[in-house]
């Protein structure tokens, strides 16, 4: 098996190489949301969706974000795309501020990034027709294509693999894969660099997820498109990104390439995800007899743990993981972690003492079944 | 590997199971069943203004106490169905609103449900067979405590008082890992976390101790790391009581996890069956090939291109003559000998206990996933 992965990890290695300069720069992203209660509708407490994010995303590349529901991943695709302001921080997109830039001074940015929704049953309005969905970014931006809307969008349509002639058909007459398409096809209306996929494939059956993974690997190769991906599986995942962001609790735990994440995950919580995933394999049943089981519930955003975020669940948390917060740091060439005892790394801060909580935080069980 | 790899004997000689041909379903073999729950040619049909849905059409399998059956198949697929008609859901007694016409046979335990007294349906349900739902936040009543639920399971099939009833639903919301299960016990669903909610389901669902436990998606709505702690319960708890579980889901990796056998399903039939070892490693039905090749594999080399099956699952007021999976199938054009397109495979022996539903003769399988499929995957 490990021989597989290092033959799978040059490769991919090399296409992770930053190449100039960054399409998207995010530095210190914070997005709170207010509580307000009372008479006087103060604000009492907040909701730290997003705290403190600074990544860059390179041309070219695929990202993706993977974390369990209330990580933050989502509000961070809105942020990135400008349809949520960001509390603080700074947004650059090809090197321009776009953090408090105004909806009219945002407008021409818009067509540049454009994002792909989960739910293609709610994300297209089921009074207009595909055509009028499709062409609506052309009026918008008040662009006129080549050769008139109709045959580019019947360009577009064709691109995603729906047939042209249902230009007139409404988003019922389709299925939940075509749905999809017809969203990625809006997306791809004006040529953007950037396209941001907010869980595009988790509301679709197996046989058609792959269908629309194929597609957004055509598109990437074939138009040069840059993505960022969220999504929670981490199968799809790892299949479709080059470098991936690990997120807990509003912020990133791990950063690094693809390979180096799943053959040799630093943060403890990434090590937990991972060994979480259930193997398609009935036979691994009696090979990987070990899953690292955390324990209950993802703490609140509202009042999240002091110091490391994930020292109520780990079982390696010490003193020092209970009061400091440690830094995103690079521990080895495109790996960046979080976390004072990594895995598969050298310890940030030996010589601590493990506390006593941590001892039963996680559950380590035998997958193994008694054959 | 083993001899799953030697071609099955001449595919003519191949044993035909079950007889679904004959058209009045009680007419079919009606001699009790020996094992614990075994399902003869089910039918669950629904009249619409559209047409008839046969959501399940002529679906038959046997299942052990202690064993797990994965049943897996896309939205659409009748595994849903397949499930409430197990559990008498479809019927709703003398009101008679659902419109379901359900045929076939369900022996449980020796006992024929579907021709049943609805009374005697109902002492069964929730003791000896419960279901966990989907989705905990619209299968629990919103208006009444946790305790109060989980109270009411126990005292439908128990003639106790409150109090002892309380004491067990206590003890229940412990054994599924709930903390301070003294103080839950009298909180509201929405005081739950999903994944709590769903521990919760699963504590009413076991609280009479059921033989058999039918989990229809039952991590579906999870993260990942509750999913791993859900399924981790389920197995403990089977372990303990040594109850049959029927595991619904999409998930193959879910399946490959908890199954020991493995049925999948695809526009209301099954179409293939067998150990979920074979399933795997023998695929015998291009469905299921194409679900394979469908999954991006977390425990493989990085592969390039994921092999989907083209096109959609079928509507299923117009499901194709013959085979329909025929439409997606890419081997449909494969010559198959003197076998009419028009009509719908049966499922056919492939093996001891593995199954398949496809006109493609067993060398013909054979070959091309050995060949064609396997390699690529």
């Amino acid at each position: 098996m490990s021989e597989n992965e290092t033959k799978a990890a040059e490769p991919a290695q090399a296409a992770v190489k930053p190449k100039g300069e960054p399409l998207l720069k995010v530095e210190n992203l914070v997005k709170h949301f207010p509580i307000r209660s009372g008479l006087m509708q103060r604000q009492t407490g907040a909701v730290k969706a997003v705290d403190g994010l600074s990544f860059e995303v390179y041309p070219g590349e695929t990202l993706g974000v993977v974390g369990e529901s209330g990580c933050g991943k989502s509000t961070m695709g809105r942020l990135i795309t400008r349809l949520l302001e960001p509390t603080s921080g700074k947004v650059e997109f090809e090197g321009n501020d776009i953090t408090h830039m105004s909806t009219a001074k945002m407008r021409p940015h818009r067509r540049d990034v454009q994002m792909i929704f989960q739910d293609p049953y709610s994300s297209l309005n089921p009074r207009h027709t595909i055509g009028t969905i499709v062409s609506a970014p052309f009026k918008l931006q008040g662009v006129t294509p080549e050769g008139g809307v109709k045959k580019e969008v019947q360009r577009l349509m064709a691109l995603v693999g729906l047939n042209p002639e249902h230009y007139n058909r409404y988003p019922h007459e389709f299925s939940g894969g075509q749905r999809q398409r017809i969203g990625i096809a809006r997306a791809l209306a004006l040529n953007p660099k950037l396209v941001v996929a907010d869980e595009p494939v988790s509301a679709l059956d197996v046989s058609i997820q792959a269908q629309v993974v194929n597609l957004l690997d055509d598109l990437q190769q074939e138009l040069g498109l840059t993505y960022v991906i969220i999504a929670h599986d981490l199968s799809v995942i790892r299949h479709v990104s080059d470098r991936i962001a690990v997120m807990y609790l509003g912020k990133i735990v791990e950063l690094a390439d693809r390979a180096s994440l799943y053959k040799a995950p630093m943060h403890p919580y990434t090590k937990a995800l991972m060994s979480a995933v259930p193997v398609p394999d009935p036979r691994r049943r009696g090979v990987k007899s070990e899953r690292i089981l955390l324990k209950g519930d993802v703490p609140s955003p509202i009042k999240p743990p002091s110091g490391c975020r994930f020292h109520t669940r780990c079982w390696k948390a010490t003193e020092i993981c209970l009061t400091q917060d440690p830094p995103l740091l690079e521990l080895k060439p495109g790996q960046q972690v979080a976390c004072h005892h990594p895995e598969n790394a050298a310890d940030q801060a030996p010589g601590e003492e493990i506390v006593a909580e941590a001892k039963d935080a996680v559950k380590v069980v035998d997958v193994a079944k008694d054959a | 590997m083993t001899d799953f790899d030697k071609p099955a004997t001449a595919a003519s000689a191949a044993e035909t199971v079950p007889d679904t041909t004959v058209g009045v379903p009680q007419a079919v073999g009606s001699a009790p069943s020996t094992s614990f729950l075994e399902v003869r040619d089910l039918r669950v049909h629904f009249p619409t203004d559209d047409g008839l849905v046969k959501s399940v059409d002529g679906l038959s399998f046997q299942l052990e106490k202690g064993q797990t059956l994965g049943i897996v198949g896309e939205s659409g697929s009748g595994k849903s169905v397949t499930s409430l008609g197990i559990m008498g859901l479809h019927t709703t007694g003398q009101y008679g609103r659902s419109k379901a016409r359900v045929t076939g046979e369900i022996w449980f335990d020796g006992q024929e449900l579907l021709g049943a007294d609805p009374d005697e349906v109902r002492k069964l349900r929730g003791r000896e067979m419960a279901m966990i739902f989907q989705d905990p936040l619209s299968a629990m009543h919103p208006y009444y405590t946790v305790g109060k639920q989980i109270v009411e399971a126990y005292r439908v099939h128990h003639n106790v008082d409150k109090k002892v009833a309380r004491k067990r639903a206590i003890e229940m919301l412990d054994l599924v890992g709930i903390p301070q299960p003294d103080k839950r016990v009298d909180s509201y669903p929405h005081e739950f976390s999903g994944g709590m909610r769903q521990r919760a389901m699963i504590a009413m669902s076991l609280v009479n101790n059921p033989n058999l436990l039918i989990a229809d998606e039952p991590t579906t709505a999870l993260d990942v790391t509750v999913q791993a702690q859900i399924l981790d319960l389920i197995r403990d708890l089977q372990k303990e009581f040594g109850s049959a579980v029927i595991m619904i889901t999409h998930d193959l990796g879910v399946v490959a996890e908890m199954a020991d056998q493995l049925l999948v399903m695809y526009g209301g039939r099954c179409v293939e069956r067998g150990s979920a070892e074979e399933v795997f490693y023998q695929p015998q039905h291009p469905y299921t090939w194409g679900l394979l090749g469908s999954m991006p594999r977390i425990d493989r080399e990085q592969t390039e291109r994921l092999i989907p099956v083209k096109g959609s699952p079928p509507s299923l007021i117009n499901i194709p003559d013959g085979c329909a999976f025929n439409p997606r199938c890419p081997y449909a054009d494969v010559p198959k000998g003197n076998v009419t397109r028009t009509v719908r495979p049966e499922l056919q022996q492939v093996s001891s206990g593995h199954y398949s539903a496809c006109h493609l003769s067993a060398e013909q399988r054979t070959r091309i996933w050995t060949e064609e499929i396997a390699p690529k995957l």
